[in-house]
Parts: structure tokens; sequence; C-alpha cells
């Protein structure tokens, strides 16, 4: 994973609540093998009108939303599937993060692993963040705080470890690797238990 | 060997948890937590079998994986010239995949040559792979279900599948607990579905977020080992971890005799050391919720998230908000009259949450001898291979087809509607899955989520109707 320090964008906002891991993206598109072009695919079936043309009532279609790589979404964003592919796709797609009041469980842990920023600001931050959509934010790793244009700022917290592997880039399969040996002595203890 | 008793009383979940730290959770570092099972399926498992490839690592512990078939798998049988009717070729390249990885990095997998083949949260318990006292895993939300048992069961991504294929672990954060008491007893005719939506209800779609709900009280005792399974499923549409259910005689004897579990001398010292996996008296947990099993009735979803779920006699709750005005719009619910009477499209009895032995027999008790509404189609999906052999030993299919009913090869199937298993636009299925989330079952299509006995009444009724009646009418 190539680290995260600092992004800059202007916001969009998607007001709903509960926007389900099928909504960001379709299950008919899991049948991939890859985790590449998702992004095409992102939020489908909102995004796109019946006849495939753009559907103006998505929020992220319209002009001011172009370019934006930072979503403020209604509260429990990401419920329902562990799809890996609403990362990706929401990557792919140009998004970089997402800052909520509450983000679902999976959805946060499998975007932190991808280095999507899935931030979690307190209820009243948030009001105003949706109700400011085009703000211009600069999001700090390091600092956990989230820059607003008048110098003011809202903090957040990331989980420690998550937060370190942002900022190094840090590759967790690695992590757990080196401690191959500490594994080794548990199977045994534990297997000798169990047996 | 028995561990040294400590001061502090536990939760069954700090149980599970401490057992299975290979080294605890710092300030800086999350805890690293040894899987004793890691099921596979061909969605969520392709790009992890990639990531061990271009590192060239192996598969760490084969005899702790196991892989199924079931999500892009269609449920219409191979045709005579043994092809089988895939939705697309990806979805056949995706499964020929799964097929590959298991042959390369010597998995075990339950495939078309399977007589074990299944849903993977179907097959797990029924093979006596799940069992009390593990850590379970699998790149599917609804691996909540082997809570069941007792066992600590959560959902991961498909990174995660490829540290647990790589190392057998996880690096998790511990999570807090949530204790759902369930008081008195369920009224005849309100099932283990009625239950849990009636709780999700309750609490909400991100009522359970951050936690591990234990499930507890005399309703929750009385339930069988499916009906365990139908509530602990669900929990993560609560948002929840995991969903716990403290082992019991029930489970011991649902167990005993299955293919993986212990035989035996070493049976019985299994069951000795499961009887230890219940929560300590005096144990905290982090939040408690109590419910009245004694109130509850058949329960619908009339919104568009399975937290919007309701008695199916009660009026729909009116929007608070734009969000769920649209949620009913969807839907084309309307406030202030109850889901009972709404016009059915379709039916669906299957998925992990609904498609076990008892729960086609409790469909098939209400299809009996009556026929399936003209106009209606309705779909019956066993949940595995075994599930589908019992059924057809006791003629369920042929209720089923009598019934007008179609009998379909196990699978996913209408669940998740990945395998061309779907409704068209503005269609209402009455569904026994776990999601109603907006074109889950197909694009435009609604859900309302319901227990076997409603979908089948309301398949006879061609509307969504109370099961109570049909029920005790084939009970006479």
């Amino acid at each position: 994973m190539k680290p995260v320090t600092r992004i800059h964008s202007r916001t969009a906002v998607l007001a709903d609540e509960n926007i389900d891991t099928d909504r960001i993206i379709p299950a008919r598109f899991l049948t991939t093998t890859s985790r590449e072009g998702l992004g095409k695919l992102c939020f489908n079936d909102w995004r796109y009108l019946p006849d495939g043309a753009d559907n103006p009532d998505f929020p992220l279609n319209r002009p001011e939303a172009a370019g934006c790589a930072i979503v403020v979404a209604g509260r429990n964003f990401g419920c329902g599937s562990s799809r890996e592919h609403a990362p990706w796709a929401l990557l792919d797609f140009g998004l970089q993060a997402v800052l909520c009041s509450e983000i679902a469980d999976i959805f946060r842990n499998n975007a932190l692993k991808n280095g999507l920023l899935a931030i979690v600001v307190d209820p009243a931050e948030h009001r105003w963040l949706l109700d400011h959509p085009g703000v211009e934010l600069a999001i700090d790793v390091a600092g956990q705080f989230v820059e607003l244009p008048d110098g003011g700022r809202i903090k957040f917290q990331l989980e420690p470890f998550a937060r370190h592997c942002l900022l190094e880039g840090v590759d967790q399969l690695g992590f757990l690797l080196q401690r191959a040996d500490a594994i080794t002595q548990y199977e045994h203890q534990h297997e000798e238990k169990a047996a | 060997m028995t561990a040294p008793r400590t001061m502090t009383p536990r939760t069954l979940f700090e149980k599970l948890w401490d057992a299975h730290q290979v080294a605890p959770e710092t300030p800086d570092t999350p805890a690293i937590l040894y899987i004793d099972l890691h099921l596979v399926h061909e969605v969520t498992s392709p790009q992890a079998f990639d990531e061990l490839r271009t590192r060239g690592l192996k598969l760490r512990r084969t005899d702790r994986t196991l892989a199924t078939l079931d999500h892009s798998t269609p449920t219409l049988p191979a045709g005579p010239d043994g092809e089988r009717p895939y939705a697309t070729p990806a979805a056949k390249a995706q499964v020929a995949q799964l097929e590959t990885n298991c042959r390369e990095f010597g998995v075990e997998l339950h495939g078309w040559d399977s007589a074990d083949r299944g849903i993977v949260h179907v097959i797990g318990p029924e093979l006596g792979a799940t069992r009390p006292g593990m850590t379970i895993v699998c790149g599917d939300s609804h691996t909540s279900t082997h809570g069941a048992f007792g066992a600590l069961a959560f959902g991961i991504g498909t990174t995660e599948v490829g540290h647990v294929m790589a190392t057998q672990c996880l690096l998790q954060r511990k999570p807090k607990t949530l204790a759902i008491r369930v008081d008195g007893a369920l009224p005849a005719g309100v099932g283990a579905k009625d239950l849990v939506l009636h709780i999700i209800g309750q609490i909400g779609v991100d009522g359970g977020t951050g936690h591990v709900i234990e499930y507890l009280g005399p309703a929750v005792e009385a339930l069988s080992m499916e009906e365990r399974m139908t509530v602990c499923n669900m929990s993560i549409e609560a948002g929840a971890r995991a969903g716990l259910i403290a082992p019991d005689e029930t489970t011991f004897a649902w167990l005993k005799g299955r293919p993986r579990a212990p035989q035996g001398q070493a049976w019985d010292a299994a069951v000795a050391a499961w009887q230890t996996l219940k929560s300590d008296e005096g144990a905290r947990y982090d939040r408690e919720v109590r419910i009245d099993a004694s109130q509850i009735r058949p329960t619908v979803t009339y919104g568009t998230h399975p937290g919007m779920a309701i008695a199916l006699d009660a009026p729909v709750p009116a929007a608070r908000n734009a969000v769920e005005q649209r949620a009913l719009d969807y839907m084309q619910s309307e406030a202030g009259r109850p889901m009972q009477g709404t016009p059915v499209d379709v039916v669906f009895v299957g998925s992990c949450t609904n498609s076990r032995l008892s729960d086609l027999r409790e469909a098939a008790r209400v299809l009996r001898g009556r026929h399936v509404a003209a106009g209606v189609r309705m779909l019956v999906v066993p949940g595995s291979e075994a599930v589908r052999r019992d059924a057809e030993a006791e003629g369920l299919h042929e209720v089923f087809r009598a019934a007008g009913a179609e009998w379909r090869v196990p699978g996913c199937s209408m669940c998740i509607a990945m395998n061309g298993d779907l409704a068209q636009p503005g269609q209402l299925v009455v569904s026994t899955s776990n999601r109603n989330f907006e074109g889950r079952q197909g694009k435009g299509a609604r859900t309302v989520l319901a227990s076997p006995a409603t979908a089948a009444a309301s398949a006879v009724a061609g509307r969504i109707a109370d099961p109570r009646a049909y029920l005790t009418e084939a009970a006479a």
C-alpha cells in the first residue's frame, strides 16, 4: 500500500443514511476475479438511468462534484456485505476519503486496508459537513484533523495501527508474516490442548 | 489442561477472544487473533489467492480451510450436454478459478462433484466443521451464522482472507459486547426469523455496530440449532461484528456424529470443554437490551433495510425523514397501512438465513394441499446437497412442485441475485433471505423479508399473509 498522509479536495455529499454495499457496487458485478476497473460500476444503479445515461439526480454526477475526492456520507455508510469490491470501486472511481458520523465495521476495515480514508467525525460536525457540500477540506492523517477553509479544525481518531500503516505504507501481511514463530508456538499449545 | 481460574467473571465472547490471542492488543497494535476455521467461496477469494501467488506464499493450514461453490452457481441443473446454465461467462470463469486455486493450494473444495456442496454457512455446521469454542471467518458477512454454536465467527474482506490464508491469523481490535436477553416464549406460529427481524427493528440497522451480540434468555435457549443459526445469521444486519449463543445440550445433540465432530472419548472430552463456554455469573457487557418474546407477531420489512421491520398486521410507520420517505416510495409501502394484504409477485424460500430442512418443512406445512396463487412465481432453493437429499427423502420437493413452486439446486440464488435468479424491476418479492436493500434481488426489485411460513402463506394468498391461519389449518 502506498502511504497516505494528506488529502486535499472539495467535498461532495451523499446525504442518504445507510448507503449499503449493494448500492456502492451491485452484487451482479461481483463475478470478477480482479480488483481492477470497478470504478465504472461504482454506484451503478444510482448513477445511471435505465437507458445508460447519467442520472442527473445522483449527487456525484453534478458538475460541481467533478473531481471531488472526499465524500461526506449519511450515517452508517457501507453497511451490508463484506465485499472489498466496495472500497476498490470507490477508489477506482476517484474517491480517497469518506467522512461520516458512523461507518459500518467491515467496510471501514476494508477501506483503511486499501488506503481509502474512512473517517468518523462527531455528529454535530458531520451535520455541518452535510450542509456544506463543495467545501474545501484538507485531511491530515498524522495530525488526525480535517482542516476547514477558515483554518478551523475537525478532530478525528483513527485506530493507531491503521494510522501507522497509512502513514508508512505498512504491508500488514508482511507484519503478520514476521510473527510466524509466535503463530507456530501458539499452534503447538492450542492444538495440544484440543487433542 | 484447564486454564487457571481468573477472579473476574468473563462473558462468552471474552473467553473465546482470550483463548485465541497469539499476541494481545497494545495501544499501538491490534491483537493477533488465531483463526481455527477459514471458509472460502468463489466470490471473495480469487484476489487473495492471487496475492499468495504474487508473493510466492503457501496457504498455511489447508486442514483449517474449507471451500465451496455457492454464490455464482446456477440453481438449474446441468443440461443433457453436462453444461451448467451459468448466468454469464464471468460467473463460469469465477467458479473455474476457485477450482483451479483449490487444486493449486491444496484446499478441500466441495464443488459440483461433492455430495456436501452448498451454501458456505449451511455446510460448515452440517459437516461438523463448525464447533463450539472456535474462531471462524469467511469473506462473507453472514459468517455470523456460526455463532449459533458458541463460536466467534465473523465476516472479513478479501485482504484479510489473504492474511488468514498466509498466516491463519488476523489483526483485530477487541470489539464491545452487547447482551440481548429474550424473555418469555415465542407465541405459536412465530419463529426465529420473526424474532430476529423484531430485534433489528428495535435496536436498528446500526444498533450492533462495533459490538459482538450474545443472545441469552429462555426464548433463546428454547430455539433449535437451525433457529439459532437464523438469529445469529442476521446479527450483521444490525451492524454487529458477530452473534453468539452459548452451546448447550441442544448444540451437542445436533453436532454428535457429524463427519468432522470428535468421536468416542474425544467427543466426551470436547463436550466437557464446551460446557464451560458460557458467560460467567456477574460478567459485564458494554450494553444490554431486553426483548419480550411473548409480544412478537409474524414480522416483515416494509422499507429498504432490515431495521425497517414491523409486525405484518401493524401499520407502517410514517417516514421521519426524506431517506425513509424515499424507502417507502421505493417499496410502494404506505404509512398507516399494514404490509399484510400487499400483492406479491415472487416468493423466495432459501439463503443462509432460511434454507435448512426445518425451514423447508415450515414452508411445506403451509403449502401441502394448497397451490401458489395465479401470477405468483415461487422458488424453493435448498441450502445444501444434504438438505436437498433429506427434503426429497421426505417428499418435500413433491409438496413444492404440486403447489406450483420451482424446486432448485442448492446455492445462494435470489438472496444475492448474482447467478441469474432475480426479480424484475418493480416486482415485489417476499423473501426468506437477509437483505432488503434497493436492487438486492434485481434492479428495481422490492424485497420484503419474512419467515418461511409467512413466505409460503403469502405465495398461496398472492398477498402478504399471516401464516398462523394456514399453520393452524394444516395442523388440524
